[in-house]
């Protein structure tokens, strides 16, 4: 036995002894009876689906996206205000930046609540986490899909 | 010829096959102090016995005080789950020569569940989710009077997770159950679809609307922890997913 810690301080002896043991260690969340509340929705599973067959899409998607802006035809330097007005007086660009945002914003969305879930421990903080994500979700889709409808090439 | 390798054997025989090792052990003790800490033991110990042997040693004659778990220490009664050199194994079935006997092994309790004393923690909440998902035959109708049959294939299709020792192993090497206790685990899983696949239970339907929920099998991150952490080798993901197929294709 050799190079023992000593944990039993002089100041530290006094506090806790057989008739007064300190608090176990503790796990963050602990499951009780109460705990499996069952919900009886099949949200979850949709949920896990979702995930699966909109990141096979989204695949496409933004890989097509990316090359588009940024490699073909001159790069990074030909997007203006011209390219995109351009580019959305079509109706299948306009789709494919409707999809690719909706797609992209609830996946995104739904990744960020499984890892609030996970890791915040409290149930304040998950409830308000959660609802700060879906305001910046719900802003972000609906701002996003108004600028596609509305925009006009026109506008001075 | 002959002569040479019986002096090897005599060479062999005469040197101690004990070598030093140095068990870097987690204690806490609620008695004493509120913080768990690091203690060193120096052991001199034949590298092929294991981890187990090691702690009756230390306890036996180092230190009294040394509390573990474990019943059979042959790698059935699943008591002796520990963290040993970061990694969640049986205590009863890790060689020290397998751990790099060089540098201090650390034996830790398993995480994400109360720890109650140095190695010996709170398994309540771990059997709370096995009882959760009913692991028991299920039938309906008349008892038959005779024993119910099977056929090979049936009893092949979820044979991998009769196996399981109930250790904890693999739910404490989760990290979805480390920080949020609630899901049910690796473990109630396996054991759920030890029945669900089971040809002569009939209640597979209420333990997937089981694992259907929030806490159940969709939490799972395939991060494979569990099926390395297994001693049984049992394929703990694949069963997870299996579980998860399962539900799938019963709605669609």
């Amino acid at each position: 036995m050799s190079s023992e810690t000593t944990p039993a301080a002089v100041n530290d002896v006094s506090l806790y002894d057989v008739d007064n043991p300190a608090p176990v260690i503790e796990a963050p969340r602990k499951r009780t009876k109460k705990t499996p509340k069952a919900t009886r929705t099949n949200f979850e599973m949709y949920g896990w689906l979702f995930m699966r067959l909109s990141g096979i899409v989204l695949v496409v998607l933004v890989l097509g996206h990316l090359l588009i802006q940024l490699v073909l035809d001159g790069g990074v330097s030909k997007i203006g205000f011209a390219f995109v007005a351009g580019r959305w007086a079509s109706p299948f660009w306009q789709a494919w930046d409707l999809i690719m945002l909706w797609l992209a914003m609830l996946h995104g969305a739904n990744g960020l609540r499984t890892v609030i879930n996970d890791y915040a421990e409290r149930h304040n903080t998950r409830f308000w986490l959660k609802m700060l994500l879906y305001t910046a979700t719900v802003f972000t889709v609906l701002l996003g899909t108004l600028v596609i409808f509305t925009f006009d090439p026109n506008i001075r | 010829m002959s002569t040479a390798t019986l002096d090897k054997v005599e060479a062999n025989s005469q040197a101690s096959p004990y070598i030093k090792v140095t068990f870097r052990l987690r204690r806490f003790n609620p008695e004493v102090s509120g913080e768990a800490t690091w203690q060193d033991f120096e052991v001199e110990i034949d590298p092929k016995e294991r981890v187990l042997d090691a702690l009756h040693k230390i306890k036996w004659d180092l230190d009294g005080s040394l509390t573990f778990r474990r019943s059979c220490a042959h790698g059935i009664c699943g008591s002796d789950a520990m963290r040993i050199n970061g990694r969640n194994r049986l205590a009863c079935k890790t060689l020290i020569k397998d751990l790099n006997p060089g540098k201090p092994i650390t034996v830790e309790p398993i995480k994400g569940l109360t720890v109650l004393k140095d190695l010996v923690v709170d398994m309540e909440p771990f059997f709370q989710a096995y009882r959760d998902v009913m692991p028991f035959l299920i039938t309906k109708g008349n008892e038959p009077t005779r024993e119910r049959r099977q056929s090979a294939e049936d009893r092949e299709r979820f044979d991998d997770t009769t196996k399981c020792i109930l250790c904890a192993a693999c739910t404490s090497s989760c990290p979805v159950f480390w920080n949020d206790g609630q899901y049910f685990g690796p473990a109630a899983i396996v054991n759920a679809h030890r029945f669900i696949f089971d040809s002569r239970d009939e209640a597979g339907e209420q333990r997937l609307e089981i694992l259907n929920d929030k806490d159940g099998v969709w939490r799972c991150r395939t991060t494979f922890n569990c099926t390395d952490a297994c001693p049984r080798g049992i394929e703990v993901t694949k069963a997870i997913q299996e579980v998860k197929r399962a539900l799938i294709t019963r709605r669609f």
